[in-house]
């Protein structure tokens, strides 16, 4: 199939979030995170990546899209609620497509989540067509 | 209480669809109330069989490794009313299926006429974690439902 823009990629995936999580259409921009901004839970991660895998043909490993259990409370990695250096570097090892910029200032263990926005499953995507 | 709410499976084959009946009587406690006068089954337990019938499709194709618990429901819609008196079947399709969880998609037919149709989804519980949070009474595979299927199986032999 020829290959996509990434314009298109988004628009198919934000279509697919938005029958996932039952928001609008408006609702969905490339900055918009997950948890904070559209109430994904954590049941919602798998329908998300079963809903891409079925639209793009694509397979998704478990953990390759969405990271789980992270760190695993390893003092190593996370400090006092803060991840640490060692920590920012294993979360950008794991997490390719994310958008570091904002959490880098205040590295802050509980807003990890708000590193899972939609550009970040439109660039993933994108990596595997 | 139980809480089986399909009778029999018509069809299984493994890993990839199944069929199950359920019979509504109005020997059945809801009818009494919903409504009087006008047993209407309700779309909630015919969600129910289509899970029941989706979460057994599903742990089957895992051997039962994990306990297999409803976790979402995406979509549903009912078209019809159904009642006492008639026969349901459901009929259930595994979409997807992985550690973490699987998916159905699930039918609610009287004969060839289409009641409800719904997606539904699971998760996998590893089995020592989920008996120590939870007890074996909550789930699914209940002994009950598993040795339906096991019914189904011999007659199938």
């Amino acid at each position: 199939m020829a290959s996509l823009t990434r314009d298109e990629v988004f628009a198919r995936v934000a279509a697919q979030l938005v029958v996932a999580l039952n928001v609008d259409d408006d609702q969905v921009t490339p900055e918009s995170r997950l948890q904070a901004d559209l109430g994904a839970e954590s049941i919602d991660f798998l329908d998300i990546v079963f809903r891409l895998e079925r639209e793009f043909g694509i397979k998704i490993p478990r953990g390759e899209l969405f990271p789980e259990a992270i760190f695993s409370g390893d003092p190593d990695f996370v400090q006092n609620g803060k991840v640490t250096p060692k920590g920012i570097a294993e979360l950008k090892a794991k997490m390719p497509y994310a958008d570091f910029g904002t959490f880098e200032i205040d590295p802050k263990m509980e807003t990890i989540g708000d590193l899972f926005t939609v550009d970040l499953i439109t660039l993933y995507v994108e990596s595997k067509l | 209480m139980r809480w089986i709410w399909i009778d029999r499976f018509v069809e299984f084959d493994s890993g990839k669809s199944a069929k199950a009946v359920k019979n509504l009587s109005m020997a059945e406690d809801h009818f009494a109330d919903h409504f009087p006068g006008y047993p209407m089954m309700p779309v909630s337990l015919m969600i129910e069989g289509l899970a029941q019938t989706g979460g057994i499709l599903a742990g089957e194709a895992r051997a039962f490794r994990e306990k297999v618990v409803l976790a979402k429901i995406p979509t549903a819609k009912f078209y019809r009313d159904v009642f006492a008196g008639v026969q349901l079947t459901y009929a259930v399709e595994l979409i997807q299926c992985r550690d973490e969880g699987a998916a159905v998609i699930g039918r609610v037919l009287v004969g060839d006429v289409l009641v409800g149709e719904a997606e539904i989804f699971f998760a996998h519980l590893d089995q020592a974690r989920s008996q120590q949070l939870f007890g074996d009474h909550n789930f699914v595979f209940s002994g009950e439902l598993k040795k339906i299927l096991g019914l189904a199986k011999l007659s199938a032999n």
